[in-house]
């Protein structure tokens, strides 16, 4: 990985910022949904980073805090241009959404009273359950390998479900526990 | 002052929802439990067109979330104080810590949080599931939607075909508006 990082110009930011909102613009989905995308534009299209570096960066991006498909953006934006470079390319990727979502927010308001966008919503709900549903059982199928990982899935849900602790709490204890618990792993071994 | 409020919840929500968009989630439903920014039933329309308009879904739902609260500075407050942690967190690691991801630390916290932000997501969906498939009166829930819940669990019958699995959700969630309509819902 580079140690210095020269001063980005004006050129290389506005490029950063297009590239980034073009992905955001372009995918639906968001997470590994966008992996072609991002292959495409910067990999084949502007030659700033490498398949094997945007591969590292969704490793990255599953154990660090956010959205997978910002922190790519602030990665390789950061890479090629400091930090003005990251907060350039994030700044790109999210430009999309904000546009595309106050611009639907905003027609829904007006016509949600309709009947018929009532039925479709009530519809959708339906339909949003059973994909959120499918979602869960595939987290809980790639995250509970073991009778612990049993244990901190129910003891998640009862906490969230049946208690006011923060939820900020349960996964801040829960990465403590799985510290605690490799640690032992590794005395024992 | 609202804005403050956003740029607090959703900072917070920046800093703990570890795992990708989806991890946002239960973070959004507990939003409803403290202020009336929007309710549960507004939280699974905001899901439904995060998921079919373009862009990452979490920044999606938290520009959605925003927009309910205060409008379109609302939406920006919210999206910005979303990314912020990250911005820092992942500059941080890309200047000083390579192989982060390799770190037996890192990976043994991981070992803890993966069942844990699947059991979170469980919980948030579950409160969708009990808004979304009952008769309410106000805001009290008085029995179950028997055609709602037919058709939910038919779908995800379906969805553990592998073929219907891969598809875009776009799919489902335009489905979802015609049998809504057909059956006036």
């Amino acid at each position: 990985m580079k140690k210095h990082y020269a001063k980005p110009s004006g050129k290389l930011l506005a490029e950063l910022y297009i590239s980034f909102f073009k992905i955001g613009a372009l995918t639906f989905g968001g997470g590994l949904a966008m992996l072609p995308m991002l292959k495409r534009e910067l990999v084949e299209s502007k030659h700033w980073v490498t398949e094997e570096e945007i591969l590292d960066m969704y490793a990255i991006g599953q154990c660090t805090p956010g959205i997978i498909a910002v922190n790519t953006a602030t990665f390789v934006g950061f890479q090629k241009g400091g930090i003005p470079g990251g907060i350039t390319a994030t700044l790109g990727m999210v430009s999309p959404s904000l546009l595309i979502i106050c611009l639907i927010a905003s027609i829904l308001k007006s016509f949600i009273t309709l009947p018929a966008v009532q039925h479709a919503l009530a519809g959708i709900r339906i339909f949003v359950c059973a994909m959120m549903m499918q979602t869960v059982v595939t987290m809980a199928q790639k995250g509970v390998k073991d009778k612990l990982g049993v244990f901190l899935f129910l003891a998640g849900f009862l906490t969230a479900s049946f208690t006011p602790v923060p939820l900020a709490l349960v996964v801040a204890a829960s990465a403590l526990v799985g510290i605690i618990a490799k640690r032992r792993e590794a005395k024992q071994a | 002052m609202i804005y403050f409020q956003l740029i607090y919840e959703f900072f917070k929500i920046g800093l703990f929802a570890i795992g990708g968009g989806m991890a946002t989630l239960p973070f959004l439903m507990d939003l409803t439990e403290r202020y009336d920014w929007y309710t549960k039933a507004e939280l699974t329309n905001m899901i439904a067109i995060s998921q079919s308009t373009p862009g990452p879904v979490g920044i999606n739902m938290a520009t959605y979330a925003g927009y309910n609260a205060a409008g379109v500075f609302g939406a920006i407050t919210a999206t910005l104080a979303l990314t912020a942690p990250a911005l820092v967190i992942i500059m941080v690691i890309a200047k000083f810590l390579a192989d982060f991801s390799e770190n037996k630390a890192v990976q043994a916290a991981f070992y803890g949080i993966r069942p844990a932000v699947a059991a979170l997501i469980g919980y948030a969906v579950w409160e969708l599931v009990k808004i979304s498939l009952s008769v309410t009166n106000g805001s009290q829930i008085t029995g179950i939607d028997y055609p709602g819940a037919f058709i939910c669990l038919a779908s995800f019958g379906i969805m553990q075909i592998k073929y219907c699995r891969k598809l875009h959700p776009l799919v489902w969630i335009a489905a979802g508006a015609i049998i809504g309509i057909l059956l006036k819902l």
